[in-house]
Parts: structure tokens; sequence; C-alpha cells
């Protein structure tokens, strides 16, 4: 039986932080799932049956938006009481948009032409910029009395970049 | 809860009393029945020695008999010796394309097919049962006593409707059915807990008409399932065809008759399989003409001939990796399953692939079987020293249909099961009272292209304006990978649910049609959503502009007017097209001409409403 009440993070025990110990992570999970999981409770009655199979989905949940970087900051931020992806709120740097913009157009480009080679290069392109507003996250989020709704834009933009990168893959797969 | 065990003593056995478990793999050629015997997986042979049961049942004269003895009447009695019943589970005549290859009277019916036999008409459902029925009884025989826990397998891309036709053909044959288990994740934990090893694992299941591949992750005793994959319309048929074809070329036959073409299939199939110990063999036959058919084909041939097959299986086993985020030398071993991964070219292409030989201690025909006697015997509750779990996923995303026809993926594929996932729809119309929810499968971007599962209706929503109800959707899909959706309106608590049961599933062909058009199509979809969500506003913006004009027409002058008339029928002419990018242009410069407009209706809007407040003041 697992706290429902728990944040993410501490059903985990886990610190509140951006920077995760991913091991860590991975080792409560699997024992926390080898606790509560219907597979556990094949004999018990049907309500403990029941909350084997709650408790077992709340934790693959937990577990998906602690796993990945961007499903992590926006938890963080929604436990902050800010909401990273609102859908009325669509701005982004312009910069970063022109930029972004541009890169689209070049895989658009290299994928009619069926270059792989440049299709690879924006895509470890795209990734080098993904671990880099990882590395930038990790340090303002992370500090004592962080500002969460300053972090808003970069989680905005990791979560274009990611988007981006798992096209660009997409492409690439195409085209073995 | 140890109260509760002392208050049923019936319900805890003895401590040194063990449990009858079995495990079942229910194959379209050949079914199986395993147990747990001293700590080993074992399978169960008849009383002659043979492990395999051919998947056939019988309704002849004297009663209904399966395996061997139905397979010997076959030929005689064609109609009322139903084989490869699997194929049908969950399915409609509709969906039986090549229905005339079966010799079967069918009889459509409902949800799923019907087949008229001796016995009256049966359901694929209740066919499975009698072969299941029989499979038990072997289990009852060997273990000596009722069987107290049985798992059935199931192929990883079987959907909804097929895997609750498997559990009610269970259920029907008197088994007490505690798990499906995906096939290749059985086949992982046959192999996994043999070897006791840590890491990834691929599985990589060549079947007699399907291709599966699975990876997962073994850690502490937990394996995970990462990702899973396949083509559902390759097998080793497909090898023993290309031989078909190699002979009536090196021969330079005619196209042959139906007979002629069934006697050299039986022969390329023996040949295939011979190629696996030998490094040649002759096909020799007479065909009904008196032609005489007299060829070598050496294994080096077989292999040039296959090889376009066998890289075709290792587009699935790419996209699995990619979707577990691993390379191949992620990979610690490859486990191999299906009788068609005997062959010598299969497996040195896996080996090269994955740059390690696969694993080949257990026998590709058992291991399914083996794994699902393990699993039973641990959900049964027999203790072993080993302390395991099973992590499995979701093989096809799970979505609903929103507006213009798309699909919005709540659980996308490969999610871990069990899960739970909720989204939040609003209303369209002001005073909207009902929602329609369409739940679907697949991995297309359109509801056209995907396969619908349910549909229901959210009633009873009190009247608001357009945008302002919350209707939050909920799938949740259980450990056995079924599927349950409900519908609630947050704010006045209206609710709605469905087990999802369709009526029927998917076939084999279209599963694989929908997830290979879906990374063809990928561009395609892009465009196609583009312009369906630019039509979506469009209606939006014109709904919401003529019952402005009706409601406030007055606020709007001549010429103002003219030019708001110029740009609806701008959209609604566009609307019309398939220039997404136009349509949404012609959208932004409506709603930009009308923006003066909506600013004066606020404006009295605001007026009315103090007016009216200042009447209820006064009248309080």
């Amino acid at each position: 039986m697992i706290d429902f009440s728990r944040n993410h993070f501490a059903l985990f025990g886990l610190p509140e932080r951006f920077a995760i110990d991913a091991p860590a992570l991975d080792a409560a999970y699997r024992r926390l799932q080898a606790e509560v999981h219907p597979d556990r409770h094949a004999a018990d009655t049907d309500a403990e049956r029941r909350v084997a199979l709650q408790s077992s989905a709340r934790l693959n949940e937990a577990y998906g938006a602690l796993k990945t970087p961007l499903t992590r900051a926006q938890y963080l931020l929604a436990l902050h009481a800010v909401d990273a992806i609102d859908e009325r709120d669509t701005s982004l740097d312009l910069d970063f948009l022109e930029r972004q913009l541009a890169r689209r157009e070049a895989a658009d480009a290299a994928n009619v032409a069926a270059d792989v080679d440049a299709l690879d290069a924006l895509h470890a392109e795209a990734l080098a910029e993904v671990r880099a507003l990882e590395a930038t996250l990790a340090r303002d989020l992370d500090r004592d009395g962080a500002d969460f709704a300053a972090a808003r834009p970069r989680v905005r933009e990791l979560a274009f970049l990611v988007r981006l990168a798992d096209s660009l893959d997409a492409m690439i797969a195409a085209h073995d | 809860m140890a109260l509760l065990q002392i208050a049923e003593p019936d319900a805890s056995p003895a401590p040194h009393e063990r449990k009858r478990a079995i495990g079942i793999d229910l194959g379209t050629t050949n079914s199986l029945v395993a147990t747990v015997r001293h700590g080993l997986a074992v399978v169960l042979p008849d009383v002659d020695g043979r492990p395999l049961v051919p998947s056939i049942v019988r309704y002849g004269e004297e009663g209904v008999s399966t395996g061997y003895a139905a397979m010997a009447k076959q030929a005689l009695d064609p109609h009322n010796t139903i084989v490869s019943a699997k194929r049908l589970m969950g399915r409609g005549l509709a969906d039986l394309d090549d229905e005339r290859r079966f010799p079967y009277r069918f009889v459509d019916a409902p949800g799923m097919v019907r087949i008229g036999t001796r016995a009256g008409v049966k359901s694929p459902v209740e066919i499975s049962a009698d072969l299941l029925r029989a499979l038990r009884e072997r289990g009852e025989a060997s273990l000596g006593g009722t069987i107290d826990g049985a798992v059935v397998t199931v192929p990883a891309y079987f959907d909804e409707a097929q895997r609750q036709a498997t559990k009610d053909a269970a259920r029907l044959a008197g088994l007490p059915i505690l798990r499906l288990l995906n096939e290749p994740t059985a086949a992982a934990i046959a192999y996994g807990l043999d070897n006791a090893a840590e890491g990834v694992y691929a599985v990589y299941d060549l079947g007699g008409g399907t291709f599966d591949i699975s990876i997962l992750r073994l850690a502490k005793g937990v394996f995970e399932v990462l990702a899973t994959s396949g083509d559902t319309a390759l097998g080793g048929d497909d090898f023993d065809h290309r031989v078909f074809c190699w002979i009536i070329e090196a021969s330079k036959l005619p196209p042959p008759s139906a007979a002629d073409a069934r006697l050299l299939l039986v022969k390329a199939r023996v040949a295939k399989e011979q190629l696996t110990l030998h490094d040649e063999i002759p096909i020799v036959a007479r065909l009904a003409d008196g032609t005489p058919v007299d060829l070598v084909l050496t294994r080096a041939t077989l292999t040039e001939i296959t090889a376009n097959l066998v890289a075709k299986t290792l587009l699935p086993v790419k996209r699995a990796l990619r979707d577990a985020k691993l390379a191949a030398s992620d990979v610690k071993g490859v486990v191999l399953v299906g009788g068609a991964t005997r062959m010598p070219q299969v497996r040195r292409a896996v080996a090269e692939f994955f740059g390690q030989p696969p694993l080949t201690n257990l026998d590709p025909d058992e291991v399914v079987a083996l794994g699902a006697a393990i699993q039973a015997n641990k959900l049964v509750g027999n203790r072993e020293d080993d302390d395991w779990l099973l992590l499995d996923v979701t093989p096809l995303s799970l979505g609903l249909e929103t507006m213009g026809g798309l699909v919005e993926k709540v659980v996308p594929r490969n999610s871990t099961i069990p899960v739970a996932r909720a989204q939040e729809f609003t209303t369209f119309k002001d005073g909207q009272s009902a929602m329609a929810i369409h739940v679907v499968q697949g991995e297309r971007e359109k509801v056209v292209d995907c396969r619908s599962l349910a549909r229901f209706e959210l009633r009873g929503i009190p009247p608001m304006a357009a945008g302002a109800a919350r209707v939050r959707v909920t799938f949740a899909v259980d450990a056995d990978g079924l599927l349950e959706v409900s519908a609630r309106e947050e704010a006045s608590g209206v609710a709605a649910q469905v087990t999802v049961k369709p009526s029927y599933g998917l076939t084999d062909g279209e599963i694989a049609r929908m997830l290979q058009d879906s990374f063809a199509h990928a561009a395609d979809d892009m465009r196609a959503r583009a312009l369906a969500e630019e039509q979506v506003e469009a209606d939006r913006i014109m709904e919401a502009t003529t019952s402005a004009l009706a409601a406030d027409g007055d606020l709007v002058a001549a010429d103002e007017r003219a030019r708001i008339d110029e740009a609806l029928a701008t959209v609604a002419r566009l609307r019309a097209g398939s220039d997404h990018a136009a349509l949404r242009a012609a959208n932004a410069t409506l709603n930009r001409i009308t923006e003066p407009f909506a600013a004066r209706r606020m404006d009295r809007g605001v007026k009315r409403v103090l007016t009216g407040r200042r009447v209820d003041a006064l009248s309080d």
C-alpha cells in the first residue's frame, strides 16, 4: 500500500530536485512495484486487488513523470503552481523561435532531399541544445530560493527542442 | 493480512502443499501445456511422449476430439474439423477478407463470426475452449488433481477483442485463469530465470504467420518490457512460399492447379526444414498431369531467395530499439522463439545485427509455454527461492476522437501497465448537453485510419457556454491489458463509463498495415492534422461571427459589415479546400477584422450586466 497523498518525489524517497539520482529512482520504482503490483496480490480479495491496481498505476504515473528531464521539469514547476505548458500562453523568445523555425525548414529540406547526414547533424545539434538547457535548468531550479516562474520559458524551450529532436529521429528512421 | 488467512482456512494450503499451476501456449498451429516441477519448468507430453498438441478441434459423430486425433480426420471431414481457430478469435465475418480460404460453413453473427458444425453453431471462443479443456485435462492427469491456476499466452499484438475472447475461452474451459501473458514476455521469463541474468534482452519471435520483437530489461528480479513491435503479416509461411516460387521458376512450370500447388508447398516446407541440418536437399515430385519435378535446393540458394524476408524482420527490431531508446549493442542477449528461427540464415542475420550469437539453449517451440508455467507457478502462490516481477506494456496507442476526426492519444504505445491516464475536454457549442466519446486504438493521426474500440455518450451536462464545461475522460488499462474508459463533467459530477469490449477487433493484417502506415504517412498525417485543426478553427470563428452578427448586428456599420461578410466567405471557401496555410491566413484575417466588433459587443455586455444589477438591487 502506498501513500497516495505524497508527491512523486516523496513517493520514491527522493529530494525535490531537477538533477536526479536516476539509479536510485529506478531502484525505488522496482522495489515499490515489487510490493504493490497486482501480480503480488493475485490471490487477495477483490478490494485488495483494486488497491494493488491503483497503487501500481500510480507508481507508473509517478515514474513516468520523473524519468525524463522534460516531464520532471514540468512536474517540479507544477509543484510550485507554475503551469509550464499553458495553452493560452504560447509565447516564446523571438530569437529562439526564429532559430527553431530556420532549423525546422532545414530539417524539412534535408528530409525531402533524403540527406540523412544533414538530418543526423541537425539531430545532434538539437540534442546538444537539449543537454545544455537541462544543465541550465538544473542550475536554476536546484538553487536555494529558485524562481520557478522565471524558469518557465526555459522549460517551454526544452519541450520545443525535445519535440524537434523526436521528429528528426522519426525522419532519420524513415530513411533507414 | 494474517487475520484474513485465519478466517479463511481453505484459502491457505498447508505449508508443504503445492498448488497445481499450468502455463498454456495457445498457438495458431500448435499448443502446449507446461508446469513447474521441482523448481524446473517442463512441458507436459501426451501418453505417446509428444509435447505439441495440434490446435485442431473436430466435432465428430462420436463427439469432440482434439489434437492429433482431430488432425487424422481433417481431410475426411473438413467442415467439422476446425484448424487455427486462433485466427478467428474476436473477429467478425467482415474482418476475414480471405474467408474462402477456410473450408468452414461461416455464420455471420454480431461481434464474432460463428461456424456451423455437426454439433451446432460454434463461436471461435467455444472452439478454443474445447482445445483448452483438452490441455487442462492433460495438466490434471499429470499433476494429479484440479488445476488451481493457469496462465494463457497471447501474441503481444493481440488487441482488446482478441484478449477478451481468449480470456472468455479459458473461463469456458473451466480454467482458473490468473493472467493473460504476452508470448515474447513469457519467452524472456523462461530464459531470464534460467540464465539468472541482468540486463537488456531482445525476444525475436518468428512464428508461422507473424513476427514479434520485444525489448525487455531484467534488473533486481523485475522484468520490464521497454518496447514491443512486429509485423503481423510475416512468418515462416512466407519462406515456404519463396521456395515454392523457386521450384516453379527453376522447373519452368506453368501456374499450377490447386492440388499441385498444395503438393509443391508441402515439398517446399519439407525442403526448408531439411536445409537447417543439410547443405542441399533434393526436391522430387510428380504433378497431376505426370510432369516430373526433380531439383536440388542448396542452403546457399535458400539463403539468397529469402534474404529480403530476413531483412524485413530487422525493421521492427530497429523500431522497437528506437522506442526503447537503446542501441543494438546495449542488448545483452537475444532469445529466439518460433520454429522458423531454426533456419541458419535467420540466426546468422540476428547474430550479425546484435553482434552476438542468439541464445538457443531452450527449444524455440516450447519456450513460451515454459515461461507461462513459471509465471503461473508464481501467481498461484507457490514460493520459490527466486523472487521476480513482470512489468508489461501496451502494444498500441489508445486515444479519443476529437474535433475534425483527429485522434488525441491518451495512452501512448509502450506505456507500462497498469496505467490510468486522464485528459480534459470541453464543449464546442453553447448549451451543449451531451458529449460523444469515441475510443480508438492505433498510431495514425486520423480516426478513420485507426481501429474503433467503443463509443459511448456523456449525457446531462448542464447548460454552459462553449468551452466552460470540463469533461475529464479517464483511460484505465489493467495488468491484463484490458481497457476501461470513463468520462465525468467536473463541475456537475455527471458521469458515464464503459468497459471496452469491442464487438470485434483488428485483423492481423490491419495491425501490420496500421503500424507500417503510421511510419510511411507521418508527413501526410502532419499536413492532414494541420488542415483539420484549421478547419475546426474556421468552424468556430464562422459560428461565433454569425451568431454575434445575429445578436448584435446593429453595432456594425455597413462598410464594416461588407468586409466581415467578405472575410467570412473567404474562410468558407478555403474551409472546403485542402490548403491549410491559406485557411490559417483567412482565419487570422477574419479574427482581426471582427476584433473592433467584438470589443463593442463586450462593452454592450458589460453595460447590460450593470443594468441588470441595478434592477436586482432595487428589487431587494
